[in-house]
């Protein structure tokens, strides 16, 4: 019963999304996620989507729409890319304090300055604590998976988050792969009729959303957001057991490749850790010990899981395609936190920012020990 | 045509907006709120921007509000009434709604909200042609936060960044005419209005609700902080602007100009800017040159709002 097609990361997205069939999916173009709006627009004018398409002036109002909708009781989705998401930022954290359950495919594009739209993570780790849930894919196929699996995470009652699908800009998004796809109908199943607790439009029963709130509870309700999180560590493997069944293919929070007797392992998102399952592989034949870590929720990030995967592991490297000037890069920081105290070898690299291609020579380098704290770099003067 | 009797019996039983919020004596906001919603006869779903009317109707775990309300942010609400708009047309088309339930989404937004942060998110949504009624609570300023300049700030007013000072007389600047801007998109349905002349803000939103398309009222709306007024003359502060020219009463209805109410006898400026101590500088000796200047562009702004207009008054009552 499954169907193989040659299809763009962006294509898989809006094929998703056609099978969903979402209820109000405002869109706002950027740069690399663009085509995953225009084919869903297309298919909505076609009338093989049942949605109502609002094409708003800017991500701000994208989101602020997506909230709208999701309250008012509509399954919502929408798409955007770095700039976009720097401009949405305020109100993806009210989206996830409103508990609106928004699915968003983020297609992971370098933050200005200077202007860039390649890729690298900087725009998922600007909103790194705003209280949505993000899981990366590493190639076409899963960024289709995950997109299936989102709506029903999202829409979860013990989670009620937004949910955003990372996919990489250009190298998956705009890079041809086969995809399989489920029959439509089997994921309308799977995913089901959208339903939220004090959906607005329940006019019987109003509802108040967004209220004031001050130092008396202001606290509290952010504590439940957290909690929201936490439930999310739960929710998604039982989640990725159902979307197994149905499609063969496993997901957990993370993925522990060649692990199990490694010394050394790299720990990265996204598609570079598609590349690094290559070299490892190069490695294992040539009979050295590396395994890779791949994160596949960053948000929440699964702490636990990631230690227990590393367990043994003599020297872990952490590749962040986003810096923290002045900091300790994202990633890094979460896998030294989780990594506290087990006597592993830590250390930290930066690589491929605006896009700049992570090469297998400089991953065996980092396996290898030799590799540089900002990799594929050139040497100083730096530019100003 | 609306009667207050009927006003009152709308509200009767479960009122939209409750007393025992926290909004001051001698606000013109909740004024707004209660006449539009009980004029308007489909259920509702209400939209409000950042500010006074938000923050004093719902403090957690407390609302004030007994009809499906949403607050997002300052400068997006027409944008999420997009969404709720766009929510409701899906919901009927897979008779998740039923049938007979037609919904009236109305946003609330003060002049901060609409003509300066919101403007982007409320041009763009009266564009896309959303079927919502937007109306601004206009009280010339940023209240709220107390009492700043905003594009809706009146040429003169002293605000607490436009101080009149010795080397300032209050803002330099002319106010932006919002309710020209929205005009300007053409859509269905425009109306100027004040909060003191309830029956032609009734029947304006009698109209703005039955009208196929967004629908945009800027009701000048007093703040007796803000303002400088007592409380208990709000009603007379609001009616000076009108009987003074400063605010005309019209609306456009697909693309038609009418003057919905004709003062009598215009007044002089003065009327309006010496019951406000906002003004109160403009009125000493030497501020003569700035009050004439204001008296002269009141004329030449009625004078071009008359041209456009068919003068059909609908009644003048108050």
């Amino acid at each position: 019963m499954r169907t193989l097609e040659l299809l763009t990361g962006g294509a898989a997205v809006a094929q998703a999304m056609r099978q969903i069939d979402p209820d109000v999916v405002p869109v706002y173009p950027i740069t690399p996620q663009t085509p995953i709006i225009q084919r869903f627009a297309s298919y909505v004018a076609n009338g093989v989507a049942h949605t109502e398409l609002v094409d708003v002036e800017s991500e701000h109002s994208a989101m602020s729409a997506a909230i709208g909708a999701s309250l008012a009781g509509a399954r919502t989705m929408t798409a955007t890319s770095s700039q976009g998401l720097a401009l949405m930022a305020e109100v993806v954290y009210i989206a996830a304090s409103m508990r609106a359950p928004v699915v968003m495919a983020l297609g992971n594009r370098a933050l200005s300055g200077p202007i860039n739209i390649h890729c690298d993570h900087s725009d998922s780790m600007l909103i790194r604590d705003s209280g949505v849930v993000q899981l990366f894919a590493e190639n076409a196929q899963e960024a289709y998976d995950l997109t299936l699996i989102a709506p029903r995470l999202a829409e979860h009652p013990e989670v009620l988050l937004p949910v955003l699908v990372c996919l990489d800009g250009f190298t998956i998004t705009h890079s041809a792969e086969p995809v399989a796809l489920l029959p439509d109908g089997a994921v309308s199943e799977f995913v089901g009729e959208y339903e939220v607790p004090y959906a607005m439009l329940d006019l019987r029963n109003p509802s108040t959303h967004g209220p004031f709130a001050m130092p008396d509870y202001y606290y509290e309700l952010r504590r439940a957001q957290t909690a929201a999180q936490e439930a999310v560590l739960g929710v998604f493997p039982a989640l990725a057991g159902e979307f197994a069944v149905l499609s063969g293919r496993d997901y957990g929070l993370v993925e522990a490749y060649r692990l199990d007797d490694a010394e050394r392992a790299i720990v990265a998102l996204g598609s570079t850790a598609g590349t690094v399952k290559d070299v490892v592989d190069d490695l294992r034949d040539e009979g050295e010990p590396v395994g890779l870590l791949k994160i596949v929720a960053f948000r929440p990030f699964p702490a636990l899981e990631a230690a227990a995967a590393l367990e043994g592991v003599a020297r872990v490297a952490v590749l962040d395609r986003a810096d923290s000037p002045g900091g300790c890069p994202p990633l890094h920081a979460e896998v030294a936190a989780a990594l506290y105290g087990s006597g592993a070898a830590l250390e930290g690299h930066v690589y491929g920012l605006g896009g700049r291609d992570l090469h297998p020579g400089e991953i065996r380098e980092v396996f290898a020990g030799a590799a540089p704290a900002y990799i594929g770099l050139r040497g100083e003067p730096w530019p100003v | 045509m609306a009667r207050l009797k009927t006003l009152v019996r709308n509200e009767r039983g479960v009122p939209p907006l409750r007393g025992g919020h926290s909004l001051c004596q001698g606000c013109g906001v909740p004024l707004v709120v209660r006449t539009v919603l009980s004029s308007i006869r489909t259920p509702v779903v209400v939209v409000n921007a950042t500010g006074c009317l938000e923050v004093a109707t719902t403090r957690y775990p407390t609302t004030a509000w007994n009809v499906p309300w949403i607050h997002v942010a300052f400068e997006n609400a027409a944008a999420v009434a997009s969404g709720i708009e766009a929510a409701g047309k899906a919901l009927q088309r897979r008779n998740a709604l039923g049938a007979d339930e037609e919904i009236t989404v109305v946003t609330f937004a003060g002049d901060g909200g609409t003509y300066d942060i919101g403007l982007q998110a409320l041009s763009g949504a009266l564009e896309r042609g959303h079927r919502f009624v937007f109306v601004c609570y206009d009280n010339e300023a940023y209240m709220n936060t107390g009492v700043q300049r905003s594009g809706a700030t009146p040429f003169g007013a002293s605000t607490t960044t436009s101080p009149a000072g010795l080397d300032s007389f209050g803002k330099a600047q002319k106010r932006k005419d919002m309710t020209a801007i929205v005009i300007g998109h053409h859509i269905p349905y425009v109306a100027q209005a004040v909060a003191s002349h309830w029956h032609d803000l009734s029947v304006k939103v009698e109209r703005a609700a039955a009208a196929d398309g967004p629908a945009f009222l800027n009701v000048l709306t007093d703040c007796p902080v803000g303002w400088g007024h007592e409380p208990r003359l709000a009603g007379e502060v609001l009616d000076s602007a009108v009987e003074t020219h400063f605010w005309p009463l019209y609306d456009v209805d697909r693309g038609k100009y009418r003057l919905s109410y004709v003062p009598e006898r215009q007044q002089p400026i003065e009327k309006w800017l010496e019951c406000q101590i906002r003004f109160a500088h403009l009125l000493r000796p030497e501020g003569r040159p700035l009050v004439d200047a204001i008296q002269a562009q009141i004329d030449e702004d009625w004078g071009d709002l008359l041209a456009r207009c068919e003068p059909v008054a609908f009644g003048g009552q108050r």
